[in-house]
């Protein structure tokens, strides 16, 4: 692809979101905030059994928070156990006892990490019944934890922070359904299909025989992409042509896992009573975007390495609808937003275009991220840059009218610190442990060398920061990667979280103190490159040891 | 609900919660896009194409192999990029090779298709594109590039009986993209181009 239409291509989402930035943000502020329910919503709230004006206490937020996500676990972690009695099952048999674990923790925490190839595994029933419902679900928790720290800011001398489940049935019916019933009908009209027919066996021209597939693929697409979840329904992902027909779809379903994060800080903005509080937020998540981005397609383009230099071009793994710009458009929003979908295999990318999934990873997914964890994780990184500022200038840091204390500092602290633990320890202990380390090489590792060591980072990088894509020649259908993995997701996920409501009911109980003439204006370009700077080297002084064992020595 | 402080009825409120939720989206939800999709039934129905008999072949978004029982290539169809789903073009096991770029085996790979494309073409290895010798990422690729199918039609006419020009009209007609004019990269439909190769008898 020339290198007009690979810039025309990101002018094009870039506008489109632009677009959609103020009445997508306005309209979820609206729904989060507005006084009235709807009539369904109304219904929704008697069956659940809760009285949609009371407030929650953060204690309490957390609780539900952990109470809906348990079920959540055990009720996908049942239906794999029962795919043999369920309709749909397409014949396939009962899901083994870690996969099931694994797979149930990875859609319940917005990961979608697949350690099973969905062709050969899953029935429709497990799909829809299961992953699907989560693909809502999971996104409209992430938001609603953005939500309630959101408030936190907005509010004053309040020991309530939100109603969860009023933001679970809001987020869910005002934003995410509607959102996905127009998406789906895109997709079909794109070519994604859309039926229950199992598979169909046909000749082909040549005389051999092809299964083509069926399934309700469309509803599941769009919101796998909208909610920024990315578990494919078939293995091959957004690169399989049922997933994915046509390169406008493909550019579709980019802006569909760009829309809600990158539109969430619009909807903060407006929470806070300061849109421009909103454009600083989006301007650094914007900044490390179009950086990466760059970065990745350049060298992609290059082609460098021995097989992509035998064969002149990197396009082992590409489709060629898509070439190697589109490719490269797809799989860096896919893993700055934490969706981890891929329409093209990043095991087979170039040595230092694989390093950049990774890099997009490390930062924490917060350039937008994903549905609200996106949002979360900056305002904790900004919590973290305003502290930073007031240590050079001497002065106790505030935050929207909020004063940053010693105990806001150790919840982001402490929110900040749990992924890269995960991350290194987990690839650690793969290697450390002698046990382990065998079975690893025996089984799981595809590639030989550095590239190995690599498949095995990507995989904890991507599970403790909720993404879900993979070098995916790792067979991670392991007892070792199942549980480990699983225990990355879940803690990946709900630590910070828990970190996040408590930093949430802390900032609320405070009342706003005035600013003066002393206090970092936190709506200037001088302010979003500090926040840039805090979250890149943040993630350069952890991660680039461990990176230089893997695609730095591969590349370099 | 108020705030309890035990964990009990927060539990209650999930499992009622999740019911009532998996039968909105998981249910409902996918049952109204179905009905939305019986708009567009071919789209909806996976894109089926059908030869001149009327048999269902595949589908225009997937490709196929155009090869023999043992894997070798029919030359009087054009050859569709290789792949990594199954034994080659195995709907039921999409995916990539996932090799990495430094690894031998993807190494020894491009060499062998390279001179394997040279051989059939009659070509120099250096004209073999890098479609040719790459395998797409989910194994069912429906689409060559241009300079793919190019390097085929000498065969191929050679094959049938056919002029040259009469093939590359119908690699013109199979030929599509890029969307809006700059989305991704024209592409060849292998499958449609040989229906309308065997439309044209010969």
């Amino acid at each position: 692809m020339a290198g007009w239409a690979a810039v025309a291509q990101v002018l094009t989402v870039v506008a489109v979101l632009a677009a959609l930035y103020r009445p997508l943000g306005d309209s979820m502020a609206r729904a989060y905030t507005s006084a009235r329910d709807l009539r369904v919503e109304r219904g929704l709230y008697r069956v659940i059994g809760v009285d949609a004006r009371s407030e929650q206490s953060w204690r309490s937020y957390v609780r539900s928070v952990l109470a809906f996500s348990l079920v959540s676990v055990l009720a996908v972690y049942l239906l794999q156990r029962a795919q043999s009695w369920l309709p749909w099952d397409l014949g396939m048999p009962a899901v083994g006892e870690h996969l099931s674990f694994n797979t149930a923790v990875s859609f319940v925490t917005n990961t979608n990490w697949q350690s099973y190839s969905p062709d050969v595994t899953l029935g429709y029933a497990v799909q829809a019944l299961g992953l699907a419902v989560q693909n809502f679900v999971s996104a409209a928790v992430g938001m609603a934890v953005a939500v309630a720290l959101v408030r936190g800011f907005a509010r004053r001398r309040s020991g309530t922070i939100g109603n969860f489940w009023v933001d679970l049935v809001r987020g869910t019916v005002r934003i995410l359904l509607p959102g996905a019933l127009v998406a789906a009908v895109v997709l079909i009209a794109g070519g994604v299909i859309q039926n229950w027919a199992g598979v169909t066996e046909v000749t082909t021209l040549a005389g051999g025989t092809q299964s083509l597939p069926g399934g309700p693929v469309a509803s599941q697409e769009a919101i796998k992409l909208l909610g920024t979840n990315g578990g494919g329904f078939f293995n091959a992902n957004s690169a399989h042509p049922y997933e994915n027909p046509t390169a406008w779809t493909s550019l579709f379903e980019v802006v569909l896992m760009l829309a809600i994060p990158v539109s969430l800080p619009r909807t903060f903005g407006r929470m806070v009573g300061s849109a421009k509080q909103g454009y600083a937020v989006l301007g650094a998540m914007a900044a490390i975007f179009l950086v990466s981005l760059t970065l990745l397609t350049v060298v992609e383009s290059r082609g460098a390495g021995t097989a992509p230099e035998l064969a002149g071009g990197a396009l082992e793994g590409k489709e060629q609808r898509f070439g190697v710009a589109a490719t490269t458009l797809f799989g860096s929003v896919s893993t700055l937003t934490s969706t981890g979908a891929v329409n093209g295999m990043h095991d087979s990318f170039t040595a230092l275009g694989g390093l950049f999934p990774m890099l997009n990873m490390m930062l924490g997914e917060v350039a937008p991220g994903g549905v609200g964890s996106g949002l979360y994780g900056m305002l904790v990184l900004a919590v973290l840059a305003v502290f930073v500022g007031g240590l050079m200038v001497g002065r106790t840091p505030e935050y929207l009218g909020k004063k940053i204390g010693p105990r806001e500092i150790k919840l982001a602290s402490l929110s900040i610190l749990v992924t890269p633990t995960l991350v290194l320890a987990g690839t650690a202990l793969s290697f450390a442990v002698p046990a382990v380390r065998a079975d690893v090489e025996a089984t799981s590792l595809w590639n030989p060398g550095v590239h190995g060591f690599s498949e095995v980072l990507y995989a904890f990088t991507s599970a403790a920061n909720n993404n879900g894509s993979a070098f995916a020649g790792l067979t991670a259908n392991t007892p070792w990667f199942n549980t480990a993995l699983g225990v990355a997701m879940l803690l990946g996920r709900f630590v910070p979280i828990v970190l996040v409501l408590a930093l949430a009911g802390s900032l609320a109980a405070q009342d706003k103190v005035p600013g003066t003439a002393g206090t970092l204006p936190t709506h200037r370009p001088q302010f979003v490159g500090l926040l840039v700077g805090v979250t890149v080297i943040i993630t350069a002084l952890t991660y680039f040891p461990v990176l230089a064992l893997g695609p730095l020595a591969e590349g370099l | 609900m108020s705030s309890p402080r035990s964990t009990w009825p927060h539990l209650l409120v999930a499992v009622r919660a999740l019911l009532v939720l998996t039968l909105v989206l998981g249910v409902g939800y996918p049952l109204v896009v179905t009905g939305l999709g019986r708009v567009l039934p071919a789209r909806a129905d996976g894109s089926p194409v059908t030869d001149a008999s009327g048999a269902v072949v595949g589908s225009s978004l997937i490709g196929q192999a155009f090869t023999d029982a043992d894997g070798a290539p029919l030359p009087e169809y054009v050859q569709s990029r290789p792949s990594a789903a199954g034994d080659g073009y195995d709907a039921a096991a999409s995916g990539g090779s996932n090799l990495g770029p430094e690894n031998p085996d993807l190494v020894a790979a491009v060499e062998e298709r390279r001179a394997a494309v040279a051989d059939l073409e009659g070509v120099d290895p250096a004209d073999v594109p890098a479609d040719a010798v790459t395998a797409s990422g989910s194994g069912l690729d429906p689409h060559i590039s241009p300079e793919y199918a190019a390097l085929q039609v000498p065969r191929v006419a050679a094959e049938r009986g056919l002029a040259e020009d009469e093939v590359t009209a119908l690699v013109a007609g199979a030929t599509t993209g890029p969307d809006l004019g700059y989305l991704g990269q024209e592409s060849v439909n292998v499958l449609a181009l040989n229906l309308a190769l065997d439309a044209l008898g010969g």
